[in-house]
């Protein structure tokens, strides 16, 4: 981040990433005592930030986070990945779900320090880096399931969960392992429909 | 949220050893400075409203005994270690094939994610969802003792009817734990002064006088295990739960049943509701109800009408009495009709 790419035509996302980014890098530099401890120094205080050592999508990120901080915090604020998205923030809703070894979990009910370690595949980690569209993201657009789109992410990511647990076997099935996911446009219909053609597809592969 | 120092024992007794002190033995577990999180389902909620406040949290996820993440199922027992994820055991074939009614009632609890998040040691130990429980700024008997109940007089459709008291008329909310209960399981416990086995039945306490206090388990207990003996009614079980919608809500009323047949008739009955009560509730006298009867409907209306003698309604939610009846005798039927 720099003031010159500051000043130029950014959009509102990338200036609110931006913004949140230096915010959140601030106490770091102003304070060194909160910085992280190695664990062998002095006990550590509550508000002292914690050293966590993630790999998102492939990619290591090594973070300086208050233990406050959710993993969907951490995600969105602090890695700079807002595909996943903060719904509720309590665990109702499933907009924030990502895989965590392989896992569907809800990010906003996991403080990211005890995430150590750990693979996350966010909504972003999807695609091949040629721009193929994973198999459950193509059956989305498919079988137009979502209007507004905002559940949409963590959908998918529940959706993979899903498939992979062998829990999409029927119709009925899908409903029922996948009623962790609130879609307040209703676009459920099309959503199952999406989850059996992706399911039909990673069958065959 | 209060800030909080984060650690990760690596052994149940270094995890025992960082939560002990004078405070283990005075404050009720939910109270205490030092709390374990495990799936932090349930504890990171209730610390983003602000409901529960630890100062430290000790991450279980960091022990080391392979024997807290294991199944293990033998001729007469399965045995949970209490890492055991909700989601692993729900989809555990064994499981399922020796007691769907264990099976079940995990199945059909939270979601997908929640499940897979959620150890079964924790699940147990889940706080009410009381909506005065939930928002600070009501009084609560539960959550700040003395203050009074605001769901005594206010919007009680979702509040308990068995096992109330006049402080407290908050639900339990779990599912598994009516499983547990109605099944004799029993609960392995280490503490600072040393281990023990508890008796499912006497792990929640009813609110009675002091609600705050909702288990037997000091703030420096683990459960270690849940075992759950295997029996003639295993096999024969199930668990059925009435909601609001088709999933993913919590119980307006369930039933746990199994069943020891001879022919139609009951040998052993085996009970619990859930949705209805204050903990996990055994109906006993529905159980002694069937003894010895042919199971049918006019026997299962007689068992549900003994289970719920003792309901003490409020104003919005009477209708979990005619409910919850209707969903033992449907489970009770449902139970009989499925094969030994």
């Amino acid at each position: 981040m720099s003031d010159a790419k500051m000043s130029s035509g950014l959009s509102r996302r990338m200036f609110m990433t931006a913004s949140v980014s230096a915010a959140a890098v601030m106490p770091l530099a102003n304070s060194p005592t909160r910085a992280a401890q190695p664990e062998s120094a002095k006990p550590a205080e509550p508000r002292d930030l914690s050293a966590v050592s993630i790999r998102v999508n492939k990619q290591a990120y090594n973070l300086a986070l208050d233990n406050r901080t959710s993993l969907l915090d951490a995600l969105r604020d602090h890695v700079g990945l807002t595909g996943t998205k903060k719904g509720c923030d309590h665990g109702q809703c499933g907009a924030c779900t990502v895989l965590i070894d392989g896992k569907r979990v809800l990010s906003c009910l996991s403080f990211a320090v005890m995430n150590q370690g750990r693979e996350i595949t966010t909504v972003e980690g999807l695609a091949s880096t040629d721009g193929e569209l994973h198999p459950v993201q193509q059956a989305f657009i498919d079988h137009d399931a979502f209007q507004c789109g905002y559940c949409t992410p963590g959908q998918i990511m529940s959706a993979i969960g899903c498939i992979n647990e062998g829990h999409a076997g029927s119709e009925d099935d899908i409903r029922e392992y996948m009623s962790g996911n609130l879609c307040r446009c209703a676009a459920y219909p099309n959503i199952v429909a999406a989850i059996v053609q992706a399911r039909d597809e990673t069958r065959r592969a | 949220m209060r800030p909080f120092v984060y650690e990760r024992p690596t052994s149940v007794s270094a995890a025992i050893a960082m939560a002990s002190g004078p405070d283990a033995v005075r404050v009720p577990p939910t109270g205490a400075d030092t709390q374990f999180i495990a799936g932090g389902t349930n504890l990171a909620d209730y610390m983003k409203l602000g409901v529960t406040r630890p100062e430290r949290l000790l991450d279980l996820n960091t022990l080391a005994e392979p024997a807290l993440r294991q199944i293990r199922i033998d001729d007469d027992t399965i045995r949970f270690g209490a890492l055991v994820r909700m989601g692993e055991a729900a989809d555990n074939n064994d499981v399922r094939r020796r007691c769907p009614l264990l099976a079940d009632s995990l199945k059909f609890a939270a979601s997908g994610q929640l499940r897979n998040m959620a150890s079964l040691g924790g699940n147990v130990l889940q706080r009410t969802r009381c909506e005065y429980f939930r928002e600070i700024s009501w009084p609560c008997n539960k959550r700040e003792p003395g203050s009074g109940c605001a769901a005594m007089e206010g919007s009680n459709r979702q509040h308990a009817v068995l096992g109330t008291s006049d402080a407290c008329i908050a639900t339990y909310h779990g599912d598994f734990a009516q499983a547990l209960v109605a099944l004799d399981a029993t609960v392995d416990i280490e503490g600072s002064r040393g281990r023990r086995k508890l008796a499912f039945a006497k792990l929640h306490r009813r609110p009675g006088e002091t609600p705050d206090i909702e288990t037997d388990l000091a703030a420096d207990e683990l459960i270690t295990a849940i075992e759950v003996p295997l029996a003639p009614w295993s096999s024969r079980s199930r668990y059925l739960k009435i909601r609001d919608r088709e999933s993913y809500a919590f119980a307006l009323a369930s039933a746990a049943v199994a069943l020891d047949m001879d022919g139609e008739t009951v040998r052993s009955a085996r009970i619990a509701l859930g949705g209805v009560a204050t903990v996990p509730w055994r109906a006993r006298e529905a159980e002694d109800a069937l003894q010895g009867k042919v199971l049918d409907e006019a026997t299962a209306q007689e068992a549900a009408e003994a289970a719920f003698a003792d309901a003490r309604p409020r104003e919005h939610n009477a209708f979990k009495i005619p409910l919850g009846k209707r969903t033992l005798v449907r489970a009770l039927l449902e139970t009989r009709n499925m094969k030994g």
